[in-house]
This record gives structure tokens, C-alpha cells and sequence, in this order.
């Protein structure tokens, strides 16, 4: 199953071709939408860090930024910031082209002298490399290529039951081939993490995957909270599901059964290839934040309840087992795997469907909220704001 | 027509795909039978037998909490009702 993308000098292969509008703070935040909305081809984000942190914190939102700017799905990247920012635009600007050699350029509101001369210097840039953009073409990439990112969100009984292990036979069908996949989401592991650590290729990525739980667990209590208060959500448990334990125990299904053998922190580009798992919040919104600075060109997104998330940089394939759910909400849903709780569709079966699903949209098809243009991101935190 | 998807034969709990109203019978996929005796909302668990307080409620053939109060067969199993228990993650290190 290869696919048609966008080759980068790195290796790597996008399969879309954004020019990315990034601000380096949230005072960057709407100066970077307005230059988004004003050229074709440019995508923004919206971020509220960068600014009176930590330096854990510094380091995340770092992290994240210079991820997003080096993702496939991106072409070239123009930097918006202000000037008194923990890390001033040309400082990440440095950063990043060190690590890609694709275009990125940055200008700062304060140098600029606000916000409308930055916005007049920005367009044409972006405009630019939207211009060149356009002149690349779409190459056959190799499978491998493929790092897709496996997310649920707003789960409920049929999660378990039936969109993730039917998400779980394509991650097998996906690595059987010679892609990647990356789960995460890991304190949704607890409970179920006994169960997930016998995927491991060797002892001491099992005891990864356990000392991630404990040590989430603890980093928690440390701060006199519990992650039991906040695991299963109201509208988990509305859909069904009574624990943590009884969460995790469906979500681990959707990574398939393949060995684990890579555990990453969040937004570390994988070394290996074949089943992978990153150590992320439970918060779906955060949790593909991290996904998509990992490097994932694709997602794949199973809900019970419903939601219309969507990313800016990766396209986000949003798939239910609850009939109810995808019509009350197919505007916002991709596909339906509702059959499978009928007895009319087999896991496998599901896994087939999916695997077309996912090569359209590798190939250029575009997700619904892909096509309404979302952009959700929430970059995690280890520490309050100062 | 089945109304309930009960996922191993260790498990205590099946999950009802149809709304389940006090009085109907539930099938179980696989053939048992059992008689519901309070509604219980659809993708909700039933209890396959009587769960006793501190006993622990098994789905996916795997521990998902354990009963705060005595949970009768056919009864609504719930987060009113099951609480999930620590882990003793020393123990799983290999």
C-alpha cells in the first residue's frame, strides 16, 4: 500500500504540503491567523504558551513547536513573535533550521512595529512559499513512509468493544506492511497496562510502559491529586464506562497486538519501525499535539460519544462503532463501524474498510474537519504557569 | 436477537447493546439468558450474578474495579456502584 506524498530531504514523506503560520507565544497567536487567512495554501495554529513558564514547560512548548515546524505535512514554515517571549522567534528560527533544511522565516511584532507591518512582511512571505509550494510534486512514497498516529477521545462502551479493535486490526494490517503506528495517550493505559506490556519486544520496554503508569501516578499524588478524579470523565461514564481500568482496558486495543518496540517521550521522533507508544496525556486535544510534533502524517481517531477535533498540520480520520452517535453526528464523523456491534461486519473485516479509508486520505482525500479547516492543539503541561 | 456482548467467560459484567427495561429477559451472546431487574441505559453493564460488596467486577476477562455495596444479578453495574483499585505496580516489573 504506498501512497503518493511529498518527499522531504530528511526522508520523510508528507502527504500534504502546508505552508505553517507558527507563532512562537500566544501574543504571536492571532497575527499568525490573520496571515493564514490571507493566503491560500497557509495554515495556523493557535498557542497559548511560550511565555512565564518553567523551564519544563519552556521545554515542552520548544518541543512542540520546533515538531510541528519539522513535520512532513509541512513545506516551509513562517515564525510570528513578539520579542519579550521566553524564546524569541529568531532563537527558534535558528532552532528549527537546524534541524530541517526546509524554508522558514521569522519576524517579530515589537521589532516590526506591530502588528500590521508584521502581518504586510509575513503575507508576503507565506505567499511565497506558498507560491513555491505549489511547484512540488506529489512522488510515490514507500509505506514505510506512513507513521500514523492512533488517538480516542469521547469514548463510551462501544470504544472498546468495537472501534478500537477494529483500529487495532489495522495498526497489525498497517505494520504487517511495514508502516508505523503510534499510540499513546498513556494514562489511559492504567488499569490495562499488565495487558499492554505483554506487547513488549524486550523486558525493558515492558518495564517502560509500567514505570510510565507508576511514575504518572505518583508525579500526580506529588501535587495532591488523583488521577481517578479526573479518569473515566463525565461523559465516559455516561457511555458506560465505570473506571479507569475499564477505559484503558478498551483503549489499549486500538494499538493491535503487534510487539512494541519503541517507548517514546512526548514529541521524540521514533528511531524504529513497526508498533510504537508515546507517553502523553489521556486529553485526546493534547494528546494528538504531541502525535502530530512526533512526526505522525496521518491520524486515525475512534470516539463513542462524538467530536469534531480537528488538526491543522495532520489530517484527523474520525471513526464510530455507535449508530447513534454517527447519525446524530455524521457531519463531523468520517466513518461508521457500527455493522460490527450489528454482527454484520467482523473486526477483520472492519480492518479491511479502513485500510481504504486511510489510503484515500493518504493519497489526498480530505477528513471532514480537515475540509472545515480545525486546528485544536493543547500543549501539556508538567508545571503551573509562573 | 442478542442484547448483551459478554467478552469472557471470567467476566462478572455483559454490555447491553440494546436499552434494557426492568422485567425483560437479556440474551447474551453465547446463549445465557438473564433477568433484568432495573433499567439499565444501553452500552451499561448488567450483573451476570450477585457481585457482593469488595468483590471484583471482571470484564475482558480483566479486573475493572470493585463493588462498593452488594450488586444483585441483573442489576445495573455503574460507577455508583464499582470503584477502581490502586495498582501494585512493583509487582509487574519483570
Amino acid at each position: 500500500m504506498n501512497f503518493y506524498g511529498y518527499k522531504r530531504s530528511d526522508g520523510r514523506a508528507g502527504i500534504r504540503n502546508h505552508v505553517l503560520i507558527l507563532p512562537t507565544c500566544a501574543c504571536g497567536s492571532e497575527t499568525a491567523r490573520i496571515v493564514a487567512s490571507q493566503v491560500r495554501g497557509a495554515v495556523n495554529i493557535i498557542f497559548n504558551t511560550g511565555c512565564s513558564d518553567v523551564q519544563a514547560n519552556t521545554d515542552m512548548s520548544q518541543k512542540i513547536l520546533t515538531g510541528f515546524a519539522c513535520n512532513p505535512n509541512v513545506f516551509g514554515v513562517v515564525i510570528i513573535g513578539l520579542g519579550c517571549e521566553t524564546v524569541p522567534h529568531n532563537k527558534l528560527c535558528e532552532k528549527i533550521q537546524s534541524m530541517t533544511n526546509k524554508p522558514v522565516v521569522s519576524f517579530g511584532i515589537q521589532d516590526e512595529g506591530g502588528t500590521l507591518k508584521t502581518i504586510e512582511k509575513a503575507v508576503r512571505a507565506a505567499r511565497e512559499l506558498a507560491a513555491e509550494a505549489g511547484l512540488q510534486q506529489k512522488e510515490l512514497c514507500d509505506v514505510s513512509e506512513l507513521l500514523l498516529g492512533i488517538e480516542c477521545g469521547g469514548s463510551d462502551a462501544t470504544s472498546g468493544l468495537a472501534s478500537n479493535p477494529a483500529v487495532g486490526n489495522l495498526s497489525d494490517k498497517l505494520v504487517d506492511l511495514g508502516a508505523s503506528t503510534l499510540m499513546s495517550e498513556s494514562i489511559e493505559w492504567i488499569g490495562g497496562e499488565h495487558v499492554l506490556a505483554k506487547r513488549a519486544a524486550t523486558p525493558e520496554i515492558h518495564n517502560q510502559i509500567i514505570k510510565i503508569c507508576a511514575d504518572y501516578e505518583a508525579h500526580l499524588k506529588a501535587a495532591g491529586q488523583d488521577c481517578r478524579a479526573g479518569q473515566p470523565t463525565p461523559g465516559n461514564k455516561f457511555g458506560g464506562l465505570s473506571t479507569i481500568d475499564e477505559k484503558s482496558l478498551g483503549c489499549i486495543r486500538k494499538g493491535g497486538t503487534r510487539p512494541i518496540v519503541e517507548v517514546l517521550e512526548q514529541a521524540q521522533r521514533p528511531t524504529k519501525r513497526g508498533a510504537l507508544v508515546m507517553d502523553t496525556a489521556g486529553y485526546d486535544i493534547s494528546s494528538v499535539t504531541s502525535m502530530v510534533a512526533t512526526g505522525c502524517n496521518a491520524i486515525i481517531f475512534t470516539t463513542g460519544r462524538g467530536t469534531p477535533t480537528g488538526n491543522a498540520i495532520v489530517p484527523v480520520l474520525k471513526v464510530t462503532a455507535n449508530a447513534q452517535t454517527f447519525s446524530r453526528m455524521e457531519d463531523n464523523l468520517d466513518v461508521n463501524l457500527s455493522e460490527i456491534l450489528d454482527g454484520t461486519l467482523t473486526i477483520d473485516g472492519a480492518g479491511d474498510l479502513l485500510l481504504q479509508k486511510i489510503s484515500d486520505v493518504l493519497n489526498g482525500r480530505l477528513t471532514k474537519a480537515e475540509a472545515y479547516g480545525f486546528s485544536d492543539i493543547a500543549v501539556d503541561h508538567v508545571c503551573r504557569f509562573v | 436477537m442478542t442484547n448483551a456482548i459478554l467478552l469472557d467467560e471470567r467476566d462478572n459484567v455483559a454490555t447491553c447493546t440494546t436499552p434494557a427495561t426492568k422485567g425483560d429477559t437479556i440474551k447474551i451472546l453465547g446463549g445465557r439468558e438473564i433477568s433484568c431487574v432495573e433499567d439499565i441505559p444501553i452500552w451499561h453493564k448488567v450483573a451476570l450474578r450477585k457481585i457482593s460488596c469488595g468483590e471484583k467486577v471482571f470484564k475482558y476477562g480483566e479486573i475493572i474495579g470493585e463493588a462498593s455495596r452488594d450488586i444483585v444479578a441483573g442489576g445495573w453495574v455503574s460507577h455508583e456502584n464499582i470503584f477502581s483499585v490502586p495498582r501494585d505496580y512493583s509487582s509487574e516489573m519483570i
